[in-house]
């Protein structure tokens, strides 16, 4: 299937220079206004027929940004175009054009069953009567969800749910396609069931965004990957093109127990270091210490956790978690 | 992928002008609605046992005082309080559900008019409360033994039907409200009681002060239960029916400006979902 053609004759999604500010207050008696920018300044471009991920850590901005995109939030300022439609001037053309996929549990009418669901969607997309039945069964075929449609979505486990979803997103055959952390929460197999579907769409000419914080869903399928950061995009390219930003380091792994926050800032200062992850596990720490390619670090790492019980310290080849942690911990 | 692809794409969408294809929406919007709320049995408990609470309240007030208007005026009059808690509470009480569901986003994002939506939501609400109506004539025959002889049928009949539709319309302007507010039930709680009084349910309009009045003109209850107990204990139920019909042209013109805009301050508010 060709990549829809539109107004605009561009990218499916275009976003410019993007920002997205949400008031709050704090206080009990003395209200005070607080302003929180989640989105600042972000800008990207896919065009049609392209799967294009949004990589970030959970609070960088994806779903804010995916909302604007989906017409439920307003951009604070900016331009965001999909197929040539303004979000904010024509919001009801947006909508026409794209289906959204949410992760997670919500979303769904839980005691009605899963045709139910699908029908009333059907009608406000304007589907046409006679169409919606054949239509609802397509859809419910392919997310894998047949020979279910009578019962309850409450009785749903996650990976269903997640399905149902997918279904109402595809239901009016939108060109272009949002999928939110779609396999968040959903099991191995049920996941990678999703992925697939996604896959397939865009193999079928769909514009997908995905979000996600899975880097090797980003790798297994997505076309091409923004890294976003405290509301900013701060790297861009292929999956290949990212993990070749790192391909010239060396990554030192550190297991180690009880490490103070004092270490781990000298550990940062070391000549060569560039980053450090922390990942606290159950009892010990692990550290992930990338550097400069050459750098001799066990020596310099050793003599600084004098003191720590060091379970193993290991060499490997970077990744492309290995870039991406790097790109959202640094700065 | 080629099941996503077997209906095409051009095939799949009504080709009628827009405004045809809108009592549709509302129609299955309402269809919805009642198949949701018979499936809660909160609702049913609710819709099922606080009508006779209003009706025992309002006949027994009756009958503890001079008796000059017939148990009937009491009856209808609890029949409404019964339709409005069942339309304020019901939209109030949907809109925060489906906000915690989850589906007030999919709701918003779907191309039909949102307006449409809650029209479908409030007047499924309000056809539940005609339960309410029925309910309590049957209570008041069968326990307080009112007499239920309906002078007029087919007004009567009329004017439940249009006092329905304008309580769904009036449910849709408060709707708008409930969109925006996240605590939509605590608004919903706060505005049943005074509409009962104001509007003349359980205490003629004459006994209340004169500045309550003209709040009382503009709520279509007032209305709807001056054209029912016309038509039932004899009198003209045309006028209050005209004006009810008037109030609820008026609900919908303001229901329409309302939820448009309404609408984009949820959007800049960030108000859509729960969190």
């Amino acid at each position: 299937m060709p990549p829809p053609a539109h107004p605009g004759g561009g990218a499916a999604i275009e976003v410019q220079d993007l920002r997205r500010t949400y008031r709050t207050s704090t206080g009990t008696f003395r209200r005070h206004r607080v302003d929180i920018e989640a989105v600042r300044g972000l800008s990207l471009c896919v065009p049609p027929g392209q799967l294009f991920g949004l990589l970030g850590p959970n609070g960088a901005g994806k779903t804010t940004t995916i909302r604007v995109l989906c017409t439920l939030l307003l951009p604070t300022s900016g331009t965001v175009r999909v197929l040539g439609h303004d979000v904010v001037r024509e919001p009801k053309a947006v909508r026409r054009q794209i289906g959204y996929v949410f992760g997670g549990d919500r979303g769904l009418y839980d005691r009605l069953n899963a045709v139910d669901n699908l029908r009333y969607f059907a009608d406000l997309y304007a589907i046409e009567p006679r169409l919606q039945r054949r239509r609802i069964e397509e859809v419910m075929e392919l997310v894998g969800l047949r020979g279910r449609e009578r019962e309850r979505v409450e009785g749903f486990s996650r990976g269903m749910r997640q399905r149902l979803h997918l279904a109402r997103g595809l239901l009016h055959d939108p060109p272009v396609l949002f999928f939110d952390e779609p396999t968040i929460g959903v099991d191995p197999v049920g996941a990678r069931e999703v992925r697939q579907v996604v896959s397939e769409l865009a193999r079928a000419g769909k514009t997908i965004l995905l979000t996600t914080h899975y880097m090797f869903e980003a790798d297994s399928i997505c076309q091409r990957v923004a890294v976003i950061s405290k509301g900013k995009i701060v790297a861009e390219g292929t999956p290949q093109e990212l993990k070749s930003a790192v391909a010239a380091r060396t990554v030192v792994e550190v297991e180690a127990y009880g490490v103070p926050e004092q270490t781990l800032g000298r550990i940062r200062e070391l000549a060569g270091v560039e980053s450090l992850a922390v990942e606290v596990r159950e009892q010990s720490q692990l550290l992930t210490i990338q550097a400069q390619e050459g750098a001799q670090l066990t020596a310099r790492l050793l003599q600084l956790l004098e003191g720590v019980r060091v379970e193993r310290v290991a060499n490997r080849e970077p990744t492309l978690e290995d870039a991406y942690v790097s790109l959202v911990t640094s700065g | 992928m080629s099941a996503a692809q077997r209906v095409p794409a051009q095939g799949l969408f009504r080709t009628l002008p827009a405004p045809l294809t809108w009592p549709r929406i509302t129609l299955s919007g309402w269809w919805f609605q009642l198949k949701m709320q018979a499936q809660s049995g909160f609702l049913i408990m609710t819709a099922l046992v606080q009508p006779l609470i209003f009706a025992s309240i309002a006949m027994a007030d009756q009958q503890a005082g001079n008796r000059t208007l017939p148990l009937l005026y009491y009856a209808l009059g609890a029949g409404i309080m019964g339709i409005w808690s069942t339309v304020v509470f019901g939209c109030g009480g949907a809109l925060s559900w489906q906000r915690h569901q989850g589906t007030l986003e999919p709701l918003v994002m779907a191309p039909a008019p949102l307006v449409l939506v809650l029209l479908g939501i409030t007047l499924g609400t309000a056809t539940v409360g005609l339960y309410s109506m029925s309910a309590t004539l049957f209570w008041g025959w069968a326990v307080f033994h009112a007499h239920v002889d309906i002078a007029d049928p087919g007004a009567f009949c009329l004017a439940a039907l249009a006092t329905v539709v304008a309580l769904g319309l009036l449910g849709l302007v408060m709707g708008s409200s409930f969109v925006l507010y996240r605590n939509s039930s605590a608004i919903s709680n706060a505005i049943e009681y005074p509409v009962w009084l104001i509007t003349g349910l359980l205490v003629p309009l004459s006994l209340l002060p004169g500045w309550t009045h003209p709040l009382a003109y503009i709520l279509a209850p007032t209305w709807g239960v001056q054209a029912l107990r016309s038509a039932a204990l004899g009198g003209d139920p045309w006028l209050p029916l005209l004006w009810c019909l008037v109030a609820s042209l008026g609900y919908l013109l303001l229901g329409v400006f309302l939820v448009a805009n309404v609408e984009r301050l949820a959007r800049q508010r960030a108000s859509l979902n729960w969190q």
